[in-house]
């Protein structure tokens, strides 16, 4: 299996795009990405996705987008795994290459979720979930994940106040993030007095709903120095799933996909969790960050509390997380969030982070979640040497 | 844009009925919280139509306060143009129910118009035009509306009631004038934020995509474009008048356009009455009449879903000190009200269909 590099990006700030629609937004990420490339053509594109067939009843995407970019007839497709539809396309883009079938693949993702009005749109969404067990009887994502937040609470005592301080920590990384949707810092204060979404979980314990799109671009590593002078290496990725409904699991406070795929991901990039500088997790509520956080190895279970206390997960800590402040901050352009992580630990690991960097990172990590922890996408990136 | 001829406004008149209903009452029944109504949207409560009240009674009482002010025979009218998406009827005009209640036919020209909340001061721009033409002396311009807000629905917590009528002439024949119009401007594209389908009781709206891409782009662009052909700055003005779906979306827009808080809060009426619609914009300007000293610049924007945008340019003049006392004021009509709960709401609303 070749191994492989990141040889550009491309990324839209994230926001409400209204004058802007799905090609377009996944047009101007691709068009950023090709820009920084000297490659000769795109072999393939593979693009996530998850709501365009139900917000802007738009189906085929591979096709589209391809021939919006101006890079047909090469094969195209979208991959659909939930909010982890862009790590997965990154999945699919990184294997087609490391096999030898392409050379230059185009990886990323595109969501346009202002095109629907706010019950489409959650029931989009929703159907993440378990459509027979989970959404037929009313359960929401929101609803779900405030399950799973009580629980934690309960289980390892924690207080309501240190979700509270994560959103505070993500807010804080965000604004400096010139392509963040939501680029101010707030206080507890914000975070507890907003309005209740699903109790315990509150308005800014929520990834905002926006628009985004980002395109990398994949080669095999012994061939990027051709095409970039600036490259990262993906070093380890894997994917792994749960049961779709959480009613199904043995412990609802322990998303297994990612710790399957993150055990997986360290192997094959010979590396533990104390190796890692920086990560880019998925934080759709602050209760997915937590769990996140605990099932990559970087706290143990129902430790998170005192770590954060210890400034752990910030710049000289253990693991400096979500630096671009994350889906809370950033936004979470669903099936393109994936491959926004993956840009942006490329960013960091090339000092292109600006205001945004981290000093002396090396190692870094994405983290991408589909459903309410159904499916998980890890990647390892690594300076390359 | 500007007339021909010079145009003025010889009278005013506004009518805003007696019932109020707080957003916490509405909240009440849906379990929802006022917050974000009251501290955020800065809406106290709203106007509500009485049982034997409807668009047409209600543009009627304000014709008759701006007829009293203007000081002419009703014969004299050459237009009656009402601007409303609350039409007591699908087919038959309310312009002619109002035209004859006051006193204006059978030789007078009259339509409804539609356009959201843009509506009144599309019949203003089409009163300034013929009278600007010189095709009639006087024009009367209507907006009100007893708005529709589905039950529970965001909309419900400020769709208000009430109106306004502007009565323009022509500046030569006109003794008293209250105020010359400078010139204005119009902006309009294809933005489909909000609507109301054939026989559908309530409006459907895009929520979030009525703010950015519908209010703001449309309000601020027919004003920037009407500052620039009339080569003026906001400080130029004394008063500024936007339409109000809110109180926090007139008070933004003004902020990005360089007007102040002063300028805007005099006209700000929302917090007392909602958003009056087709009414909502003119109210605001008839409230400024009501207190405003001859010199004063006055900025007139509406917005209507759809979408589009009116700004006026109105410079007051003498006439409007002596015409003031003769109807009642919009702060008349603000201090004269009666709270009453949702139930009563609901029927006075015909919410409740037996």
């Amino acid at each position: 299996m070749r191994k492989i590099a990141v040889i550009s990006y491309g990324l839209t700030k994230v926001e409400k795009h209204w004058k802007k629609s799905l090609r377009e937004l996944f047009g101007e990420a691709a068009k950023s990405a090709m820009e920084d490339a000297r490659v000769p053509g795109i072999d393939a594109l593979i693009v996530g996705n998850m709501c365009a067939s139900d917000l802007s009843d738009q189906n085929n995407i591979g096709g589209l987008l391809a021939d919006y970019i101006g890079i047909s007839p090469c094969p195209a497709y979208r991959v659909e795994a939930a909010c982890a539809s862009g790590g997965a396309a990154i999945l699919a883009g990184y294997s087609a290459v490391a096999s030898g079938m392409s050379d230059i693949v185009m990886v990323g993702g595109v969501e346009k979720l202002s095109d629907g009005v706010a019950n489409n749109t959650t029931l989009s969404l929703g159907k993440a979930a378990d459509a027979d067990y989970e959404l037929f009887f009313g359960s929401s994502f929101v609803s779900l994940n405030a399950l799973m937040m009580n629980h934690y609470m309960q289980t390892y005592h924690t207080p309501r106040e240190v979700f509270a301080d994560f959103a505070v920590l993500m807010h804080k990384n965000g604004a400096r993030n010139p392509y963040a949707q939501l680029p101010f810092e707030i206080s507890r204060e914000t975070v507890m007095n907003s309005d209740r979404i699903a109790d315990p979980i509150t308005l800014y314990d929520c990834a905002p709903v926006g628009d985004g799109a980002a395109a990398l671009i994949l080669c095999p590593l012994e061939d990027a120095p051709k095409y970039s002078d600036s490259y990262v290496e993906i070093s380890g990725i894997a994917g792994a799933t749960d049961t779709i409904d959480i009613a199904s699991r043995p412990d609802i406070l322990s998303l297994n996909s990612t710790v399957v795929a993150a055990d997986k991901a360290y192997k094959m990039a010979k590396l533990t969790p104390r190796d890692v500088d920086i990560a880019e997790i998925h934080d759709t509520f602050t209760i997915t960050g937590v769990l996140s956080i605990e099932d990559l190895g970087f706290c143990e279970k129902g430790k998170f509390a005192k770590l954060l206390d210890e400034h752990a997960f910030e710049p000289g800590g253990a693991v400096t997380i979500n630096p671009s402040g994350g889906l809370k901050s950033r936004g979470h352009p669903v099936g393109a969030t994936g491959a926004y992580q993956v840009a942006e630990i490329a960013m960091q690991l090339l000092g292109n982070a600006g205001k945004m960097q981290v000093p002396d990172s090396e190692i870094g990590l994405t983290q991408n979640i589909g459903g309410s922890g159904s499916s998980s996408f890890v990647s390892i990136l690594r300076r390359a040497k | 844009m500007k007339p021909a001829i010079d145009v003025v406004v010889s009278g005013w008149g506004s009518y805003i009925p007696l019932y109020r209903v707080t957003v916490e009452e509405i909240a009440r029944i849906w379990g929802k919280s006022s917050r974000h109504f009251k501290d955020e949207l800065l809406i106290d409560e709203k106007a509500v139509a009485g049982l034997d009240e409807d668009v047409a009674t209600i543009s009627v009482e304000a014709s008759k306060n701006a007829l009293a002010r203007a000081g002419i025979e009703p014969k004299r009218l050459g237009a009656v143009f009402v601007g409303t998406e609350s039409k007591p009827y699908a087919v038959k005009p309310t312009g002619s129910i109002v035209a004859e209640a006051i006193g204006a036919t059978p030789r007078v020209l009259s339509a409804d118009m539609e356009f959201a909340c843009k509506a009144g001061t599309e019949c203003l721009q089409c009163c300034l035009g013929l009278v600007g033409s010189g095709m009639i002396d006087y024009g009367l311009a209507i907006g009100a509306d007893t708005a529709q807000g589905a039950p529970g629905d965001p909309l419900e917590f400020s769709a208000g009631c009430g109106g306004t009528a502007i009565l323009v002439g022509q500046k030569s024949k006109e003794k008293a004038p209250v105020a010359l119009l400078e010139g204005s401007a119009s902006y309009v594209t294809d933005t489909p934020d909000f609507w109301r389908r054939q026989k559908r009781d309530y409006p459907s709206h895009a929520e979030a995509f009525t703010g950015e891409p519908a209010y703001f782009t449309h309000i601020t662009s027919s004003t920037k474009i009407l500052l620039e052909e009339l080569s003026l700055k906001p400080s130029d003005f004394k008063y500024a008048v936007f339409h109000q779906p809110n109180g926090k979306f007139p008070i933004k827009a003004a902020k990005s356009l360089g007007f102040s808080k002063e300028q805007v809060e005099p006209g700000l009426l929302v917090p007392w009455i909602g958003n009056l619609y087709a009414g909502s914009s003119v109210t605001g300007f008839s409230a400024i009449l009501d207190i405003a000293t001859p010199g004063d610049r006055v900025l007139v924007a509406s917005f209507g879903s759809g979408a589009g945008s009116d700004t006026f340019s109105f410079v007051v003049q003498d006439g409007v000190v002596a015409k003031r006392d003769k109807a009642p004021t919009v702060s008349d009509y603000l201090k004269r009200k009666q709270n009453i709960d949702y139930a009563m709401y609901a029927k006075f609303r015909r919410k409740i269909l037996v």
